[in-house]
């Protein structure tokens, strides 16, 4: 009886493990740049070119960077909220603009509203793979110190504004610069 | 009707077309067959983490070949295996390693192959023992009811000894 059991328990502990696997996201990868000082990277701005956006710009505040580019389909659908959220004034938003041509990204943002502060224009992807950028979109919250606290990987959804950055950036706010 | 496929394609056209164009490393890129050989090896064992399962020496994927470029130009720059995987690492974390570092995280990983070995091992010994102890063993008795069959046939066995 004991015996006939063995190759059952075996069975249902490997379909545990298996199951729990169904609704694991393999493109959900931690960064290991959560935790850490913002990289090092120096960008020329997408309208400015004369300007430019580098580290020195989001320190001493709560900031949201944003990983996107105008081929990026999935970017778009995030640039609805974003547009929403900057309404509320609760945290400027800095644009990492990644991979893109310079005029199909300003075409862009003259088609769909421009919710960033500035924008950093990174046609070669240098300061992508400084930021460890995988697929945009990417977002970082980024805090008054100058250390990333969250990482969001693909399209920020309302839920994730309301339920984690939301009261993460009151949070970070609150926190001495 | 047949033109709604043909219009779609065309449509996908321009956003394929959007991407960035980099050009890949070429052989004329390299100073030496050392360094070809070196880069070679190495991008062996890095993970593309966009097409997760190939390798960045496998993928044509546009930032594979970010990650080559920048590879290429750190080996120039004269940093080190270990550097540039260090590089990788603090960016894109373990995952880009094929080969994953023995650390708190990877324990389990890294054991259950061992333990599920030493485990079989054991099995397979307590099994083996358990058989030697059981006399007369299942085998013998097989070959005396082999024997008798044969005798009643009127044919004679190694067995038929005994019984004299």
């Amino acid at each position: 009886m004991k015996r006939t059991l063995i190759p059952l328990m075996v069975f249902v502990v490997l379909a545990g493990f298996l199951f729990a696997g169904l609704s694991l996201n393999p493109r959900n990868l931690p960064s290991p740049l959560v935790g850490k000082t913002i990289p090092q990277f120096h960008l020329t701005q997408l309208k400015n070119t004369e300007a430019s956006f580098s580290n020195a710009d989001l320190a001493g505040k709560v900031t949201l960077v944003n990983a996107w580019a105008s081929w990026c389909i999935t970017c778009r659908q995030e640039h609805e909220l974003l547009m929403t959220v900057i309404k509320k004034n609760e945290v400027p938003i800095y644009g990492i603009n990644y991979k893109d041509e310079r005029a199909d990204a300003m075409a862009y943002l003259q088609q769909l509203g421009d919710p960033y502060v500035m924008n950093g224009h990174d046609l070669n992807g240098r300061a992508g793979i400084e930021w460890g950028i995988i697929a945009t979109p990417e977002s970082f919250v980024v805090d008054k110190r100058g250390i990333i606290r969250y990482k969001v990987n693909g399209a920020i959804t309302i839920e994730t504004w309301t339920k984690t950055i939301e009261p993460l950036i009151a949070q970070l706010n609150k926190e001495p610069g | 009707m047949r033109l709604l496929p043909v219009t779609l394609l065309l449509l996908w056209l321009p956003i394929a077309h959007a991407v960035v164009e980099n050009k890949d490393i070429m052989p004329s890129d390299f100073t030496s067959t050392e360094q070809k050989l070196r880069f070679k090896e190495l991008i062996k064992d890095l993970r593309c983490t966009v097409c997760q399962n190939q390798n960045l020496a496998d993928s044509h994927a546009s930032l594979a070949i970010d990650l080559r470029h920048q590879i290429l130009e750190m080996m120039q720059k004269g940093k080190s295996d270990q550097e540039i995987m260090d590089f990788l690492v603090a960016r894109y974390g373990d995952f880009v390693l094929y080969n994953p570092p023995f650390k708190q995280s990877t324990y389990l990983l890294w054991a259950i192959p061992f333990v599920a070995l030493f485990f079989a091992l054991w099995l397979l010994v307590r099994l083996i023992m358990k058989r030697q102890q059981q006399q007369p063993s299942p085998a013998g008795a097989n070959n005396q009811a082999l024997a008798d069959a044969l005798r009643n046939a009127g044919q004679s066995t190694p067995e038929d000894k005994h019984k004299k």
